[in-house]
C-alpha cells in the first residue's frame, strides 16, 4: 500500500475526498451511488413521503419525550389551563397538558408529531396499493413486499401505542376496548389483559410500558425494517413503468447526484413543510377537550385515529345477537363453563384474513399464474384486470369496515337512523368487494378496448371531414411511435391450463390451479398483433375492433 | 456498466440504440427507444435559465423569512403561562406553524424547481444485472457444505440432538421471567378473592353499601329518583380509596334510573331487585367495555357511544341491538331505614366483557 506514489488532488474536492477515501475507501460506493439511476413517476413519491413522515416522528418525537412524564400516579394538576385547574388527574396527563399550555412550542410539536403520524400510515397505505396494482411485488421484490408489509403493521402498532399515552378520557376508553378484545382471547385471554395493565383495567403500569414500545422497541423494529427495504431497492434496482425505451433489462430515469438528489431532497422540506401547515392551523387531538381519563364518562361521537377504523368498524358491524341466539359462547366443561365471545372473535378473522391475504399475495399470484419470471417493468393497472379488480374489491372490504367505525357519524349527518345505517353497511360488507369485483374487472377490459381501438385507429381529432362521395366521417389521428408503444407494448397473458406432475397426472390441486388461472385470466383484451396494426393501417380506418374476449383467445 | 457513462446527451444517444433489443418482434411494433429530449426554455435562453435562477433564489430567501417568523413567533409572543390568553397561544401555534412551514416550503419548492429547471433533464439507462450470479451461488452452497461437513454436526447426531434441546428450552426463562408483569397477587394485603381473574367477579358493592353519585359522592334518597331521570352511580367509599380507585371504578360504576314499575319485565328471582321501579345497571358495557353512557327516556333504551350496543331497560337491559351479546348485569338494589338507595348484594355475574372464565 505505501510503496505506491500517493494520488495528489488537483481541486479542493479532489482533496477532501481523497482525505476521506483514504481513510474510509468510499469511492466505490460513490462510484456506484453517484450516478444511480432512478425511474421518475409521480406515483414513486409516496413511500417517499412516508419515510419523511417518519424521519419527522422522530424529529419531533424527540422533543416531546424530553417533557412528557409517562407515569399514572394520582397528581392535582396547577398547570396553566384552567377549565382543569385543581384536579386530580395522571402525571402523564398532566405532562400532556404542561406540553400543550406551558411549554413554549410544545403544543406545536405535539400537533406535528399527531399529523406526521397520520401521513405515516397513510402514505404507506398508498404506496403498498401503488405496488400492488401495479405488480411490483412480483419476482424478485417478494421478500421485499413482505417487509413493507411488516412496516405498514409496524405504524399501526406505533401509532396505537402513541395515541394510549396522554391518558385523557379518549385515548383511556381506546385501551378499554383493547382490554375487552384482549379479554375475548380463548384460554389466554384474561392473562394476556392482567400482563398488560398489570393486574386489572386500568392499573398503574399499562402507559409505562406503551411508552417504553412507543418510544424504543417499535421505532426501533421501523427503523431496522426501513433499511431493510431500501437496501433491498438498491439491490433489484427500481421497477419503472412499461414505454418507450424501457425493457426488462434496464433502467430509464435520472442519476441520484445532482437530479433525484435534488428532487428528493427537496421533497423532505415540502412534505415537512406542509405538516407544518396543518400543525399550525388545524387542531389535532385536543386532549384539554377530554378531561383526565375515568372509566365513567365518555363521549358520543368520538373517533379513533383513522388507520384504527377498520377495527373499530368491525367491532360494530357484528351484530351480538340474532333474534334470541347470542354470539357469546358458553361451553360446558368437566370443570366448568367456560365462555368465548364470538361477537368479538369472529369480525376480526376477516381482518385477520385481509392481513394474511396481503402479506402472502405474491405467491398467490405466482402459483395461480405459474409466472415465476423477473419483473422490472410494471403492470397498468388496466392491463391486469384480475389483480386489479382483486385489490378494488379488497379496498371497498376495507372502507366498508373504515366507515362503520363512524357509523354514528353518518347516521347523525345524514339525519338517517343508526340502525339502517349499519344495515346497509352490514350489506355492502358482503356484497360490495363482490360489486366491485365485477365492476372494476369491466372498467379495466373497457379501457383496454379502448386502447386497443385507439392504437389501431388512432385518436379521434373531432374534425368532421365530408368525402367527395358526401360521406361524413370524423378525422383520425395516427400515433407516434412513441405514444403507440405505450398502448401495444404489453404482455399478452393467457390461461395456463393444468399441467401433469412428475408422476405423469394431474393432480386434484393442479386442477384447482388450473382453475383459478382461467378465472384469472379467461376475459382479457389481446394487445393488438402485429398483423392487426398492418391491417388497419392498411384499411385506413374504421374496421371493427374485435376484441378478444373468452375461450377463443387460448387456443390461438 | 460498461454502459454506464457519466451522464450526457452522447451516453443518452447510446441508449436508443440499445432499447429495442430485448422485446423485438413480441408486440405490434418494436421498442422505439427513448423519444428524442425536449430542449427546456431554460436550456435555450439564457435569459430564461437566469429568470429560473431568481425564481430558486427568491423562494431561499421566503425560506429565511419563514425562520424569522418562527422566531417572531417564539421569543416575541414569548413564554407562555398561566396569564396567557388561549387567542394568544392560539396565535403563537400559528406563527410557529407558519413559520416553519415557509422556511421547509421555501428550500424544499426551491430545490425541486432547481433540478427541475436547470439540472440536466436528460434520461439515462443502466443496466440491470441479475442479482445473483449463477458461479456465486455454487460457491457459496459450497462454502456452506464445507462450514458444515466440518462443524461435523451431521456425523455426530448426538451433539445436534442435545443442542436442539438445550436451545429449544433456553428461551424459556426470558418468557418465564415476564410472570410478574401482572404481580398484584404477590401482594399479601389483598383478599384471595382479588386474585388471578376471580377479581373480574368482585366489586365493591355489597350488601348495605349505599349508592352515591358520581363524581360528587353523595347519597341517592328513592324520592330523589323521579320518572325518567338517570343518575350516574358509584359506591359509596369508592371516592376514599387511597390505591386503586380507577381499577374499582372501571368495574363497580353503575346507571340508576326510575321507570313505571308496570311497563318492567322482571324474572323470577329478580322481584326483590328494584326498589318501585328504580333499577341500577351496570354502566361497563358487556361488549368490550365502554362506558354505556347514553339513556333514551322515551324508549329505555341504553346506548354504548362506542360501537352502539343497545340495551333495553324495561327487559333487564337485554341487548336488542349492536355487537353486545348478552344483557348488562343488573345491581340488587334496596332502601335502608333513612331512605338512601343501599346495594343488596354484589352483582350476580361479573361485569364487563367477556372472558374465557367467566361462564
Amino acid at each position: 500500500m505505501s510503496t505506491t506514489t500517493e494520488y495528489s488532488a488537483a481541486t479542493r474536492t479532489g482533496r477532501i475526498s481523497n482525505f476521506v477515501d483514504t481513510r474510509m475507501g468510499v469511492s466505490p460506493m460513490v462510484k456506484e451511488f453517484g450516478r444511480k439511476i432512478f425511474p421518475d413517476h409521480w406515483s414513486f413519491m409516496f413511500g417517499e413521503v412516508a419515510l419523511y413522515s417518519f424521519v419527522i416522528l422522530l424529529l419531533s418525537g424527540t422533543f416531546l419525550t424530553f417533557f412528557f412524564d409517562p407515569s399514572m400516579a394520582h397528581t392535582t394538576y396547577e398547570g396553566s389551563y384552567k377549565p382543569l385547574y385543581g384536579l386530580e388527574m395522571s402525571v402523564a396527563y398532566a405532562s400532556s397538558l404542561d406540553i400543550s399550555f406551558d411549554i413554549r412550542g410544545g403544543l406545536f410539536m405535539r400537533q406535528v408529531h399527531h399529523w406526521a403520524a397520520l401521513l405515516f400510515v397513510a402514505a404507506m397505505s398508498v404506496h403498498m396499493l401503488r405496488v400492488f396494482f401495479t405488480g411490483a411485488f412480483r419476482r424478485p421484490r417478494e421478500l421485499n413486499w413482505v417487509v413493507g408489509c411488516l412496516l405498514l403493521l409496524a405504524g399501526l402498532a406505533a401509532g396505537f401505542t402513541g395515541y394510549s399515552l396522554p391518558d385523557d378520557v379518549l385515548s383511556g376508553n381506546g385501551l378499554r376496548i383493547i382490554d375487552g378484545i384482549l379479554k375475548a382471547i380463548p384460554v389466554v385471554g384474561s392473562y394476556i389483559s392482567m400482563f398488560l395493565f398489570g393486574g386489572e383495567f386500568p392499573g398503574y403500569a399499562v402507559i409505562g410500558r406503551l411508552y417504553v414500545l412507543h418510544i424504543l422497541i417499535v421505532p426501533a423494529a421501523i427503523l431496522l425494517l426501513i433499511v431493510v427495504h431500501l437496501f433491498m431497492v438498491v439491490v433489484h434496482k427500481h421497477t419503472q413503468y412499461p414505454g418507450p425505451g424501457r425493457t426488462n433489462d434496464n433502467v430509464v430515469g435520472y442519476p441520484v447526484g445532482p437530479v433525484y438528489a435534488a428532487k428528493a431532497g427537496g421533497f423532505f422540506f415540502i412534505v415537512f413543510g406542509v405538516i407544518s401547515l396543518l400543525a399550525g392551523f388545524f387542531t389535532i387531538n385536543a386532549i384539554w377537550n377530554y378531561g383526565p381519563y375515568d372509566p365513567s364518562p365518555v363521549q358520543a361521537g368520538t373517533q379513533p385515529d383513522w388507520y384504527i377504523g377498520w377495527f373499530d368498524g368491525a367491532l360494530r358491524l357484528m351484530p351480538g345477537v340474532l333474534g334470541d341466539f347470542s354470539f357469546k359462547w358458553d361451553i360446558p366443561f368437566p370443570w366448568g363453563v367456560n365462555s368465548i365471545p364470538l361477537g368479538v372473535l369472529l369480525p376480526m378473522i376477516p381482518v385477520g384474513i385481509l392481513m394474511v391475504g396481503m402479506i402472502v399475495w405474491p405467491w398467490i399470484e405466482r402459483w395461480v399464474t405459474r409466472d415465476d419470471r423477473e419483473h422490472h417493468l410494471l403492470d397498468r393497472p388496466r392491463n391486469a384486470p384480475f389483480r386489479t379488480a382483486a385489490g378494488v374489491a379488497g379496498i371497498i372490504f376495507y372502507c366498508v369496515m373504515w366507515a362503520a367505525a363512524s357509523s354514528d357519524l353518518i347516521a347523525t349527518h345524514f339525519h338517517m337512523s343508526l340502525n339502517d345505517v349499519l344495515y346497509i353497511l352490514r350489506f355492502l360488507y358482503f356484497a360490495g368487494p363482490i360489486i366491485g369485483f365485477i365492476v372494476t374487472r369491466r372498467i379495466c377490459l373497457a379501457l383496454q378496448r379502448k386502447d386497443r381501438e385507439i392504437a389501431l385507429h388512432g385518436r379521434e381529432a373531432g374534425v368532421i371531414e365530408m368525402t367527395p362521395a358526401g360521406e361524413f366521417r370524423e378525422r383520425h389521428e395516427h400515433l407516434s411511435d412513441y405514444e403507440l408503444y405505450r398502448l401495444v407494448g404489453f404482455e399478452n397473458r393467457r390461461p395456463v391450463p393444468a399441467q401433469p406432475g412428475k408422476d405423469g397426472k394431474v393432480s386434484g390441486l393442479e386442477k384447482q390451479r388450473a382453475k383459478l388461472n382461467k378465472w384469472f385470466y379467461e376475459e382479457r383484451v389481446e394487445p393488438v398483433t402485429r398483423d392487426e396494426l398492418t391491417a388497419a393501417r392498411a384499411h385506413g380506418h374504421h374496421d371493427a375492433v374485435e376484441a378478444d374476449h373468452g375461450a377463443h383467445g387460448i387456443d390461438r | 456498466m460498461g454502459e454506464q457513462g457519466y451522464g450526457g446527451p452522447g451516453h443518452h444517444s447510446d441508449a436508443v440504440e440499445h432499447a429495442g433489443v430485448e422485446d423485438s418482434g413480441t408486440y405490434a411494433i418494436d421498442n422505439p427507444g427513448l423519444p428524442p429530449h425536449r430542449p427546456r426554455l431554460a436550456d435555450e435562453d439564457p435569459r430564461a435559465a437566469k429568470k429560473a435562477e431568481r425564481q430558486v433564489a427568491f423562494l431561499f430567501l421566503l425560506s429565511i423569512l419563514g425562520t424569522i417568523l418562527f422566531f417572531v413567533g417564539y421569543f416575541v409572543i414569548g413564554q407562555v403561562g398561566p396569564d396567557t390568553a388561549a387567542e394568544t397561544l392560539r396565535l403563537q401555534n400559528m406563527l410557529l406553524g407558519l413559520g416553519t412551514a415557509f422556511a421547509m416550503l421555501g428550500i424544499g419548492v426551491g430545490i425541486v424547481h432547481w433540478a427541475k429547471t436547470l439540472m440536466p433533464d436528460h434520461e439515462m439507462v443502466e443496466q440491470r444485472h441479475e442479482v445473483r450470479t449463477e458461479a456465486d451461488r455454487a460457491d457459496a452452497q459450497g462454502i456452506i457444505e464445507d462450514i458444515l461437513e466440518e462443524s461435523q454436526i451431521k456425523r455426530r447426531p448426538l451433539l445436534r440432538n442435545t443442542l436442539i434441546g438445550a436451545v429449544a428450552l433456553a428461551p424459556l426463562p426470558a418468557i418465564a421471567i415476564f410472570r410478574d408483569l401482572d404481580d398484584t397477587d404477590n401482594r399479601s394485603d389483598l383478599a384471595a378473592e382479588n386474585f388471578g381473574v376471580e377479581r373480574f367477579r368482585h366489586t365493591m358493592w355489597d350488601e348495605g353499601v349505599r349508592l352515591v353519585r358520581d363524581p360528587s359522592g353523595t347519597p341517592i334518597k328513592a324520592s330523589d329518583v323521579t320518572i325518567g331521570s338517570a343518575f350516574h352511580v358509584i359506591p359509596e367509599g369508592l371516592n376514599e380509596l387511597q390505591y386503586g380507585k380507577l381499577n374499582e371504578k372501571a368495574k363497580a360504576v353503575v346507571l340508576l334510573m326510575r321507570l313505571d314499575p308496570d311497563k318492567l319485565e322482571v324474572s323470577e328471582g329478580r322481584e326483590d331487585w328494584n326498589v318501585d321501579g328504580i333499577v341500577a345497571y351496570s354502566k361497563i358495557c358487556t361488549h368490550v367495555g365502554c362506558p354505556v353512557a347514553l339513556y333514551e327516556q322515551h324508549t329505555h333504551h341504553l346506548l354504548c357511544p362506542c360501537h352502539q350496543s343497545t340495551f333495553d331497560v324495561t327487559r333487564e337491559a337485554k341487548v336488542v341491538f349492536g355487537p353486545a351479546s348478552h344483557a348488562l348485569p343488573q345491581l340488587p338494589i334496596t332502601v335502608n331505614e333513612e331512605g338512601f338507595l343501599v346495594a343488596r348484594s354484589d352483582f350476580q355475574e361479573p361485569v364487563g366483557p367477556v372472558y374465557w372464565e367467566r361462564g
